[in-house]
């Protein structure tokens, strides 16, 4: 039970809905956030690894004798000393902390120098000498289709394809055969990076012969936790992991890293605290960035507009390593029956290992990929049908609390005020395809998860915990895993905290993202925390309410459920004298029930999907926004503008609405550099002379962020659907916002001139190339040709919940026995229930 | 964190012992910093000393000397903005050197520093690791130009903005060393290779530029259009200065036209089609054909080099356009000139 | 690689935010090492050291320089301002004050450098317009916010500076009204 449902305390809100200073504001404008490369310690020594210089090839010999003897060396490490692989997903445990016979990519580290200073240990790392035996390289998903040996790595599906994934919902076939329209596109999204400004550092801290802390920039500290225990081989209890303040993630800080396990492990050997802080190169082979993804859509459309069927297929170039790759490689298909009904769907994906550095998730995980392609592709649907398209979206909305074709359990939906508002605000009826030669506007929309259904690794245990502290003093402590990079979550926790309490933020202390002294949330992935640590913080802070109610009541001989917590007082509703101060009131539970302490935890429902793949794409709900942007394009030269970007997003409701819109803006700006001019390239010699394989420009200056001239006016909308799955209704903002922005621009730049790049970043000199190739009569496209033919293998066929099915595959033999969508509380007891089912189809990601 | 390898560093006072210290193939000059630095960093610049001209008095200001200009070397690019005589007088010039990298830079970069910038490459500018992984570069420890492997030289492009708009105006450079000081055309400063691309002996110093006066604003059209991604930061990936002078018919008597970024030296334009008769439409299609010609842009930047090809002509046209007062048909460079 | 492992140590008087501080560094190591490593003033951050990201600006003798490329020995004898330095006992400044209650900060880690970079503007420029601040700025990086709130928390210091009552709409906190389509 949620608090505004609550029998106890009913009142307005206090804090939440309201714009609140962020409870880390004060110490980020004053520089007192210790971020982790902001930390030192007596005696602390430092780390530089050894990277690869060849981008595939077999370790000959690591000739450390120089770099050995250099001036403050104090050891150099070696892979075979951490022998035991990892890697975020149980699925792929493919890296090594040291590469020990092979690597995979220019950057894969080989050694790691600990040294007294870091230019000495820079200087010894330059000093040792690799040699290699070189392997073929590949660098894209063709070439690895083309080279299946040698392989990249010895798992996977088959040569040097990692993963495939062949799925049918629904009678596509069907589908298709009803269409009045079948439209087919080739698309393709350049891989980016996340590009925090903040690189990662981390330092490893001895406190015992066998106790470890590890202070880190890290969003997921839980999962470095358990990875460190398994590579370190220590009992996790020996092992502490504080994630400090994060300095920009976006899912680039989300995977356990090589550094993190190093400096670990020389810390306890050396018996002296070790740091890394990579350098912004070294950042850029961290990667785990934006897959590039090719991809093929096909879709039957009815002459109104209505979608019938559709087939997409997906081409993952993945790096050197699996990292997320298994769920980014779903995610490019899972979530694209979230936003317009879509009755029949068919989705193949393969992702390939390459010599490069590995991709995994960066804001809308595998998601914005295959938006971009839905949304390009219903515009031009729209074109063809003669329907305007933000009509022709309006009327294919998906329905609130449906299942999708794919067995998704969809919550609340927004997503019709959201278009109705950018419409109206952006003058859209009066305004699109009416503009003067050269300006256009454009529309898309998207969805996005408010948390990932299920956790990395397959447990029982919940996702999300939170604990409070009471005592005499009328302050509240907090704890809890979460990890605060930016988004704002420290303030989510501490708002709800305070708001059910009804006392002031600043009595709320908050201690989180420690593994010794914090209940485990699971991090900040997959835009989870406002849900899921926000319904823990909730349930603690009720019970912590529920004892205070009870020893009040008792005191001032009031029901317990007449009190109102509001303005640091409990008190009777109706006769706000008629009560006691907030730390009073503490001190009345105090003394009736002694120390006070509560929990609060979060279970996501179960989602009704039960065939394999199913466990990627559910979410306990579903954000939605709507973007228009209007641009301005040269036709002289290819060049574009991007002059105002009106979005609108469903949020369920705002905890606090300033911190939402920082959120927006922040998606709208990281879309709009994917748009523009985000790309994580390659580079390729001429193969007589070299078999190189380098990223082309690992620099803050050549990888193309967009900066303070580079963004134009955004409009934002707050759709508050009060979702019943949300704490307070609310819903996630984080990555939702990001979706339909790359989309509306490429719509954009076709009201503007006519012409369609098929093809992320959209570069002026694609722009001019289709121009001119409109000039010349042929197709105003700009794009990839054609899609690889890919042997995705026999598709698992799954009946849709329209046709009947239970969400079970056909051949599964459980099928039909247990129909239905089933339970979606989310409680311990529902989940436990479901979990006696053993569903083993289900696949345990992000 | 990537830190400068040791060295040791030197600020004499007096621009003798500056000259006398630029000794011996381990010793650099700096003067602002913000290309050396960088470049010793990634270890493709070393040094065992670096002598600094920042501690040399006499060396920073603007200042009228007869009829010329006079910038000292070490002024730094943000006070070159800042001079509202220069801006009046020197237009292109204010916004070429406002274009320059971002204000931090500017408030650090010198006017001289800038003309003397490294060449550029994205196969060059890289660390020591990088550069080890593609078997090194002719620029540095290497034997092949990776941009043009069957070239004999290397094809860094030039990354000044500053000199392409000096060389269009006519501008002089003053240069020291042990053997006394001369004077040099900016033009002659440079030539067309990616390695040797400054034509002055390493022990001599640049210590002013001096613009003549028959290139200020009452005498001289000029333009500069610089290409690059984002309004700010990058350098050029395509620039073009023009200086158009005319008599009372509005005949062209003389011209200049200089594109930056798009070969290892500024590259000049054949403008002969320009002169004698006032700027026309057709005479500035036939001129940006010419600067279409001579630009040799290379995939060693940012964004595709056919397409900054092209786009030499369209740059080259709108700034004639601009100086002619005709319709600039095409988009302006998204950054404008703003103080601060 | 003709260097040195060794180079010579400087002894130094800094000037950091109006306190004289003795340090001994190696005369190779830039400002940047020294405010975070030899004063343990971490407030100013680094993003690559190389001068392109801006997060370590900091003002010298009031102008806006990248302690990353600056030697230590260079900021002898100069004014050095860094993020510490902003607050007058402890209340903050006004920019300090504006990117806080306007959410101009998210992670953080590029604020200080920026907060630094627009201090020196509105010195110079009390009342700069939007062009002016973007302009002063366009050498920052910012990956979380977007930059326009950025802008509006610096112009809206700066009239709390002057004592100009000028302050961001409601929309600009509470997001913009849901327009309402007439004949709907």
């Amino acid at each position: 039970m949620s608090a505004h449902q609550s029998r106890i305390g009913q009142k307005r809100f206090e804090l939440l809905g309201k714009p609140f200073r962020r409870v880390d504001a004060r110490a980020k404008v004053t520089g007192q956030t210790r971020f982790a490369d902001d930390l030192s310690f007596p005696r602390m020594a430092h780390v530089k690894l050894v990277r690869s210089t060849a981008a595939h090839a077999n370790i000959k010999h690591v000739d450390c004798t120089v770099a050995e003897k250099m001036p403050g060396v104090l050891y150099i490490l070696l892979g075979d000393e951490l022998p035991v692989p990892y890697g975020i997903l149980p699925v792929s445990q493919d890296e090594q902390t040291l590469a020990i016979d092979k690597v995979r990519f220019v950057g894969d580290p080989i050694a790691a120098v600990v040294a007294l200073t870091e230019d000495q240990a820079h200087a010894a790392a330059l000093a040792v000498k690799v040699d290699y035996d070189l392997l073929p390289t590949i660098d894209s998903v063709r070439t690895a289709l083309k080279i299946p040996e040698p392989r990249i790595h010895d798992y996977g599906d088959e040569g040097n394809i990692h993963k495939k994934v062949s799925l049918k919902f629904g009678a596509v076939e069907d589908g298709f055969e009803q269409s009045d329209l079948i439209l087919e596109d080739t698309v393709f999204f350049q891989g980016n990076t996340h590009l925090p400004i903040e690189q990662h550092s981390a330092v490893a801290v001895p406190e015992d012969e066998d106790r470890i802390t590890l202070y880190s920039a890290t969003q997921t500290p839980h999962y470095v936790h358990r990875v460190l225990a398994r590579v370190l081989q220590l009992p996790a209890s020996r092992i502490r992991v504080i994630a400090c303040s994060v300095g920009g993630g976006f899912g680039g800080k989300t995977d356990p890293f090589n550094h993190e396990i190093v400096v670990a492990y020389l810390a306890l050997k050396l018996g002296r605290p070790v740091k890394a802080t990579l350098t912004r190169e070294e950042v850029f082979y961290c990667h785990r960035g934006r897959h590039p993804v090719l991809m093929h859509i096909r879709t039957g459309f009815s002459k109104d507009g209505a979608m019938l069927a559709q087939h997409l297929r997906t081409a993952l170039d993945g790096g050197g390593y699996g990292s997320y790759g298994v769920a980014s490689t779903f995610y490019t298909g899972a979530l694209q029956t979230t936003t317009y009904t879509l009755p029949a769907y068919r989705f193949e994906a393969a992702r390939a290992f390459t010599n490069k550095p590995p991709c995994g998730p960066k804001r809308g995980h595998g998601t914005p990929q295959p938006r971009f392609a839905l949304e390009v592709h219903l515009d031009k649907a729209a074109h063809k049908l003669g329907i305007d398209p933000a009509e022709m979206r309006l009327r294919n909305l998906a329905p609130a609390d449906s299942v999708t074709a794919n067995w998704l359990q969809l919550g609340s939906i927004g997503l019709g005020e959201c278009i109705e508002a950018v419409v109206a605000g952006s003058g859209w009826k009066e305004r699109y395809g009416k503009l003067p030669a050269g300006r256009g506007l454009g529309i898309a929309c998207g969805a996005y998860l408010c948390g990932a259904g299920l956790p990395i690794y397959w447990n029982h245990m919940p996702q999300s915990g939170v604990q409070l502290k009471l005592d005499r003093s009328g302050g509240v402590a907090v704890f809890c895993g979460q990890a605060e990079i930016g988004q704002g979550s420290d303030s989510v926790l501490a708002a709800i905290v305070a708001e059910v309490l009804g006392i002031s933020l600043a009595d709320v202390r908050l201690c989180v993202a420690d593994t010794d002294l914090t209940p485990v949330d699971l991090g900040s992935y997959s835009s989870r925390v406002t849900l899921m640590v926000g319904h823990a913080a909730v349930q603690a802070a009720e019970r912590a309410r529920d004892m205070i109610a009870k020893a009040v009541g008792d005191q001032l001989d009031v029901p317990a459920n007449h009190l109102v917590f509001a303005e640091g007082r409990v008190f009777q509703a109706g006769d706000p004298s008629a009560g006691l101060d907030f730390s009073d009131a503490v001190i009345a539970a105090e003394a009736r029930f002694g120390t006070l302490g509560t929990t609060g935890s979060y279970i996501p429902p179960r989602a009704p999907g039960r065939y394999r793949g199913a466990g990627v794409g559910p979410s306990p709900t579903y954000s939605y926004t709507a973007a228009v942007i209007e641009t301005e394009v040269d036709a002289q030269t290819g060049m574009y503008d991007v002059k105002h970007v009106w979005v609108a997003h469903d949020i369920g409701k705002a905890i606090n609405p300033t911190l939402v819109l920082g959120q927006i803006e922040g998606s709208v700006y990281m879309g709009l550099g994917e748009a523009m001019m985000e790309e994580q390239e390659f580079r390729r010699l001429p193969k007589r002379l070299s078999s190189a394989l380098v990223h082309k420009m690992p620099s803050m200056l050549e990888y193309k962020s967009p900066g303070f001239h580079d963004m134009p006016e955004i409009t934002s909308y707050l759709i508050e659907t009060n979702d019943k799955n949300g704490p307070f209704g609310a819903k996630e903002v984080g990555q939702g916002p990001l979706l339909p922005v790359i989309p509306a621009l490429a719509n954009a730049i076709f009201d503007a001139v006519g012409v369609r790049v098929d093809q992320v970043p959209i570069h002026p000199d694609l722009v001019l190339k289709a121009l001119q190739a409109g000039a010349r009569g042929k197709e105003a496209r700009a794009g990839p040709a054609a899609f690889p033919d890919i042997d995705f293998g026999e598709p698992i066929i799954v009946d849709t919940p329209e046709q009947g099915g239970d969400g079970r595959a056909a051949d599964d033999p459980k099928a039909r026995r247990n129909s239905g969508v089933g339970s979606s509380a989310g409680t311990m007891k529902d989940r436990d229930q479901a979990l006696k089912e053993k569903d083993s189809a289900s696949l345990t990601t992000t | 964190m990537l830190r400068l390898p040791p060295l040791e560093f030197r600020a004499p006072r007096r621009l003798e012992e500056v000259v006398a210290a630029l000794t011996g193939d381990d010793v650099r000059l700096v003067a602002g910093g913000t290309d050396l630095w960088p470049n010793m960093k990634r270890r493709h610049q070393s040094a065992g000393t670096v002598v600094s001209l920042m501690q040399v008095p006499g060396l920073r200001g603007i200042e009228q000397a007869g009829s010329e200009l006079v910038i000292g070397a070490t002024t730094s690019l943000a006070a070159v903005i800042r001079n509202e005589e220069l801006r009046l007088r020197f237009p292109a010039l204010a916004r070429a050197v406002a274009s320059i990298s971002s204000p931090p830079l500017r408030s650090m970069g010198t006017l001289g520093g800038n003309l003397c910038v490294d060449t550029r490459c994205t196969y060059y500018n890289q660390s020591e690791e990088w550069r080890c992984s593609i078997d090194y570069c002719l620029k540095e420890e290497g034997s092949i130009c990776w941009v043009a492997t069957k070239s004999p030289r290397c094809w860094a492009h030039s990354a000044s903005d500053s000199a392409p708009i000096l060389c269009a105006l006519g501008a002089r450079v003053k240069l020291v060393g042990k053997n006394g000081d001369r004077l040099v055309p900016v033009t002659d400063l440079y030539r067309d290779d990616g390695i040797d691309y400054l034509c002055k002996q390493p022990e001599e110093i640049l210590t002013e530029v001096l613009i003549p006066a028959e290139s200020d604003h009452d005498h001289c059209h000029s333009a500069f259009w610089k290409l690059r991604r984002r309004g700010s930061i990058d350098f050029a990936v395509l620039s073009v200065a023009a200086a158009v002078w005319t008599d009372e018919q509005d005949a062209v008597t003389r011209a200049a036209i200089y594109l930056g970024a798009v070969g290892s030296s500024p590259m000049p334009v054949d403008v002969t089609a320009l002169l004698g008769q006032p700027l026309s439409e057709e005479l500035i299609v036939e001129t940006a054909r010419q600067a279409r010609k001579i630009a040799t842009p290379l995939d060693n930047t940012d964004f595709a080099a056919a397409w900054r090809g092209k786009m030499a002509q369209t740059y080259t046209h709108a700034a004639l356009n601009e100086i002619a007062g005709l319709p600039v048909r095409c988009a302006p460079p998204r950054h404008g000139l703003t103080v601060v | 690689m003709a260097s040195t492992l060794t180079s010579s140590l400087t002894t130094a008087v800094l000037s950091i935010n109006g306190e004289d501080r003795a340090v001994v560094f190696p005369v190779h190591h830039t400002l940047l090492e020294v405010l975070r490593e030899e004063c343990a003033l971490t407030g100013t951050k680094h993003g690559c050291e190389l001068g392109e990201c801006g997060a370590c600006a900091v003002l010298v003798d009031g102008e806006p320089v990248l302690s990353c490329l600056m030697l230590a020995a260079e900021a002898s004898g100069r004014t050095i301002e860094t993020v510490e330095g902003l607050q007058q006992d402890n209340a903050l400044h006004p920019l300090q004050t504006a990117f806080a209650d306007l959410g101009a900060t998210q992670c953080g880690y590029c604020i200080p450098g920026i907060l630094m970079v627009a201090k020196g503007l509105l010195v110079r420029e009390p009342d700069p317009s939007d062009e002016q601040i973007r302009e002063a700025l366009a050498g920052n990086l910012c990956r979380c916010t977007g930059y326009n709130r950025i802008v509006l928390a610096v112009k809206w210091a700066g009239a709390m500076a002057r004592g100009d009552e000028w302050r961001p709409a409601d929309e600009d906190f509470l997001s913009t009204p849901i327009p309402v389509v007439s004949g709907q």
